[in-house]
Parts: C-alpha cells; sequence; structure tokens
C-alpha cells in the first residue's frame, strides 16, 4: 500500500480544518463588527 | 517604569494589543510551516524502518503538543476567572476551546492515519489514545456546556469549573506511555535529548512553533470577536474605528 495517501490524508484534512476555522471565524468577526454598528445606530433610529 | 499588567486584563486594553500581535503570529505561523515542511519533506531522510509515512510526525506531534497545552492554558484563564472574576479571563478561556478541540481531533485523525501503516490498526483501546479521546470530549463537552447556559459570566464560571476538574487528564496523556503498557510508543523527545535524527527533530520542533503561532494567531482573532458580541454596547466598542464609520 502507497503510504503516501496517508499523509496526503494526514496533511489534507489538518489544512482544510484550519482553512475553516480561519473562514469561520472571518465570517465571526465581520458579524460581530455589524452588530456593534447595528447596535451604535439603533438608539439613533429610536 | 513598571509595566501594568493587570491593565490588559481589561477587553478595552487588550483589544488593540490582540489587533496589534495577530499578523505578527499569523505570518509566523505561516513563514515557520513553510520552512518546517522544508525541512521535514525535503531535508529530514527516510526512516528505515517506517519510510515515507513517518513525515506524519511533523503535524501528529505539534497537534498532540498543543491539545494539551491550549488545555492547560484554558484551565488556566478559568483559574484566573473564579480567582478574580476578571472579564477577558473568561472571553480567553471561550477564544481557546474551540481551537484546542481542533488540534485535539488533528492528533486523533493524524496518529490513526500513521497507526495503520505502522501498527496495522487505526485505532487500539490504549491509554494514551483513549485519555486524548477524553481530551477531546472535555473539548467538546466545555463547548456545549457554553452554547447550553445562556448568560456568559455564568457560562463562564461554569466552563472554567468543568476545565479545571479535566485539566487532570493532561498528566494521564502526557504519562500514559509510562505508567501503562501502551501500544503508542514512549516519548521521543525528553529533557536529557531526542531519539530521532536532527534534521527530523529541528523539521518537527520547526512545526510545533508553527502551530503555536497560528494558535495564538486564531485565538486572538476569536476573543476579539467575543469580545464585540459581549460588549457591543459598551463606549469602548463604539469608539472603534472599524465599528465607527
Amino acid at each position: 500500500m502507497n503510504h503516501w495517501y496517508f499523509i496526503l490524508g494526514a496533511y489534507g484534512v489538518t489544512v482544510l480544518l484550519m482553512l475553516v476555522e480561519v473562514v469561520a471565524l472571518r465570517t465571526r468577526r465581520h458579524a460581530a463588527v455589524a452588530a456593534a454598528q447595528a447596535s451604535l445606530e439603533s438608539p439613533r433610529k429610536s | 517604569m513598571a509595566l501594568n499588567w493587570t491593565r490588559f486584563a481589561s477587553p478595552a486594553s487588550f483589544y488593540p494589543l490582540a489587533g496589534t500581535m495577530i499578523p505578527w503570529f499569523g505570518w509566523g505561523a505561516a513563514v515557520l510551516t513553510a520552512i518546517g515542511l522544508w525541512l521535514g519533506f525535503a531535508v529530514a531522510p527516510t526512516d528505515f524502518q517506517q519510510g515515507e509515512v513517518y513525515r506524519i510526525i511533523f503535524i501528529h506531534v505539534p497537534s498532540a503538543w498543543m491539545s494539551m497545552f491550549l488545555y492547560v492554558v484554558m484551565a488556566f484563564w478559568g483559574a484566573l476567572l473564579l480567582g478574580f472574576n476578571t472579564r477577558l479571563s473568561g472571553m480567553m478561556a471561550q477564544a481557546i476551546a474551540p481551537t484546542g478541540a481542533l488540534m485535539t481531533f488533528v492528533a486523533l485523525w493524524t496518529g490513526a492515519l500513521w497507526g495503520r501503516p505502522t501498527w496495522g490498526t487505526y485505532w487500539a483501546w490504549d491509554a494514551r489514545m483513549t485519555s486524548e479521546l477524553i481530551l477531546l470530549f472535555l473539548y467538546f463537552g466545555i463547548i456545549a456546556l457554553r452554547q447550553a447556559i445562556g448568560e456568559p459570566r455564568r457560562a463562564d464560571r461554569a466552563c472554567a469549573v468543568l476545565s479545571l476538574v479535566g485539566v487532570v487528564n493532561i498528566p494521564i496523556i502526557y504519562y500514559s506511555v509510562k505508567w501503562w503498557n501502551t501500544l503508542h510508543q514512549g516519548a521521543s523527545v525528553k529533557a536529557t535529548g531526542a531519539s530521532m535524527e536532527t534534521t527530523m527533530l529541528a523539521g518537527m520542533l520547526v512545526m510545533s512553533f508553527a502551530f503555536w503561532f497560528y494558535a495564538i494567531a486564531v485565538v486572538l482573532v476569536r476573543v476579539r470577536a467575543i469580545m464585540l458580541e459581549r460588549e457591543r454596547g459598551a463606549a469602548w466598542v463604539a469608539g472603534l474605528p472599524e465599528v465607527n464609520r
């Protein structure tokens, strides 16, 4: 059995999970900034 | 002039400091990963027993170390929270848990893929692997407990208690290969020296620093998001340039 499949499986999944974490964090950060901006604007509208 | 460290216990002070540190640790992780992979795949020789598959070591060992280290740091922040009731402590502990869970999963996954060609099995219920799996469940438990409690400060305290109880698992993981007869090999890197070729060790250590830098960078990004989520009504958040556009 070619051991490079195991190496690719190990490195591939690790990189994929880290990418998912980074993208999820970027999305969460943008949502948090938008929510903070919204809470800043809401008292002015009322 | 003495540096007043307690000043950074305030989210208002820590938020900009974290923002300054993130690019350094993020780019540091990228550079160290490039060097570590070059050492691991281009410089380190093929292992005379395991062949090429041993190269999983360059992510397996760093992720396993980080899984334990991050848990201890999370428990440390939990202890600070219970002792001093600082807001930052709970936020830091919350920010560490998902990355700790990721590192634990990576350690288990890469270990399984290393185990199959070398031991003939993906999994065995030996002490090292089982205690590492328990660590993953502890991380999941802490994340789930936080989700179950609506009020963040109460969730912080409950998670701090659980993380402090679970910290007993860390020495069990570390010493499991000494205390029990395990399929998992003993430590290759000790205070007295390392039982591996120098370039293999160099690649593994550089990748460990890369994982460390990555973990710090993503935890800091997450804690900044948590600060905005929890304190979005605070005056200091309203004064931030990214919010007050």
